[in-house]
């Protein structure tokens, strides 16, 4: 077997990806699964949240993959798959202006309400 | 002891055995895996048949313990694994043969997965509760077996040139012990309505597969046979010695 295994890490996705075809920067490359983003729901209700990524051929491959890497301790009821080129990421350069101006904009917190102290979970 | 109790034992010796050495060979990819994902889809096979395999040697040891006579008596589920001899084991030949390249594994999985949930259909309504429960439990397993290796039969048959080669090459290799899965051991004539009936449906199953990844089925050949009665190919030995080595060199050892 002569499959080029390459890792990727979050924010890291290579942009030249395209429609389930691998970045061919050198012909080893060719042979690399793609990548797949995996979302878990832990039970009935809840959402599905990140779990993490993995290489897989094509959906349902990636499902299977998912399933054996992520839900062997009983962590999920449902996944998704979505491959990671389909991911647009934000840009942490533009971290600043994005996020920053929230920062004094403390109003847009519910915290000048006076709550009963028989309310919870607020 | 009564011929019944002494059938039912050897048949759920067989069952166990089957999973035991096939759980065995498909560990042997454990850090050898054509890539991380595989790697461990295929060792999660490899503890359910393992798991499956300890629900049958449980039984096998509580039925020998209760029998009035039986040479491997008193037993365990640890003694029935690692203390009988090649000849005592009453597995599926096809179970023990080499892993080969990807294909030839998967291919192997894929044969006895067909096999296997057929086989443990029957058992659930069969007439003995123990054997029923355990294959319900596995059921759900296998299933999913069946769903894996039939997806990996069918993208290397119509994979690339390589691939569809070499999955050819496995079809040739393998195909002869199939045969033995459909011919009752002694002590399976007595279990109703017995694995011949199911032998149409495992091939239809194959049929089918086979079309969906573009390859034919091979023609007659003649069929090997032996494993249910311990007459084992030269790879079983091999097997056990490196199974069994440690609880032959340091009984009752623990960790």
């Amino acid at each position: 077997m002569n499959i080029q295994i390459k890792k990727f890490y979050y924010g890291d996705i290579p942009e030249e990806n395209t429609g389930g075809q691998p970045a061919a920067v050198n012909k080893s490359n060719e042979k690399a699964w793609p990548l797949w983003e995996v979302f878990i729901r832990s039970k009935q209700g809840l959402d599905h949240k990140h779990a993490g990524s993995l290489h897989a051929a094509d959906a349902a491959m990636a499902i299977e993959n998912a399933r054996d890497v992520y839900t062997r301790r009983q962590e999920g009821v449902s996944i998704w798959v979505v491959e990671s080129k389909h991911v647009h990421a934000s840009d942490p350069g533009d971290a600043e202006s994005l996020y920053e101006p929230a920062a004094d904009k403390i109003y847009r917190h519910p915290s000048f309400y006076d709550l009963p102290d028989e309310v919870k979970h607020m | 002891m009564d011929k019944t109790t002494d059938q039912l034992i050897n048949y759920t010796l067989h069952l166990a055995d089957t999973t035991l050495i096939l759980a065995q060979r498909n560990a042997e990819w454990c850090a050898h895996g054509p890539i991380l994902e595989q790697d461990i889809a295929i060792t999660n096979i490899s503890l359910d048949l393992l798991g499956q395999s300890r629900n049958f040697y449980q039984y096998a040891a509580v039925l020998i313990n209760q029998s009035a006579s039986h040479q491997n008596k008193p037993a365990t589920e640890d003694s029935l694994a690692y203390l009988r001899n090649e000849r005592e084991f009453k597995n599926l030949l096809l179970t023990e043969l080499p892993n080969g390249d990807w294909a030839q594994t998967v291919l192997k999985q894929f044969f006895f997965s067909v096999f296997q949930s057929l086989q443990y259909e029957q058992l659930l309504s069969g007439s003995d509760e123990q054997l029923a429960a355990i294959a319900e439990k596995s059921l759900k397993e296998i299933t999913y077996h069946l769903r894996w290796t039939s997806e990996w039969v069918i993208r290397l048959g119509d994979g690339t040139d390589e691939s569809h080669e070499r999955i050819n090459k496995a079809i040739e290799f393998l195909w002869e012990y199939t045969g033995e899965f459909f011919i009752p051991a002694d002590y399976e004539k007595n279990i109703e309505p017995g694995i011949t009936v199911i032998k149409e449906k495992w091939l239809q199953k194959i049929k089918e597969v086979f079309e969906e990844a573009t390859l034919s089925l091979p023609g007659d050949v003649y069929m090997q046979t032996g494993g249910k009665q311990g007459i084992h190919t030269e790879h079983l030995g091999y097997i056990l010695a490196e199974m069994q080595s440690l609880q032959r060199t340091y009984p009752g050892a623990e960790w």
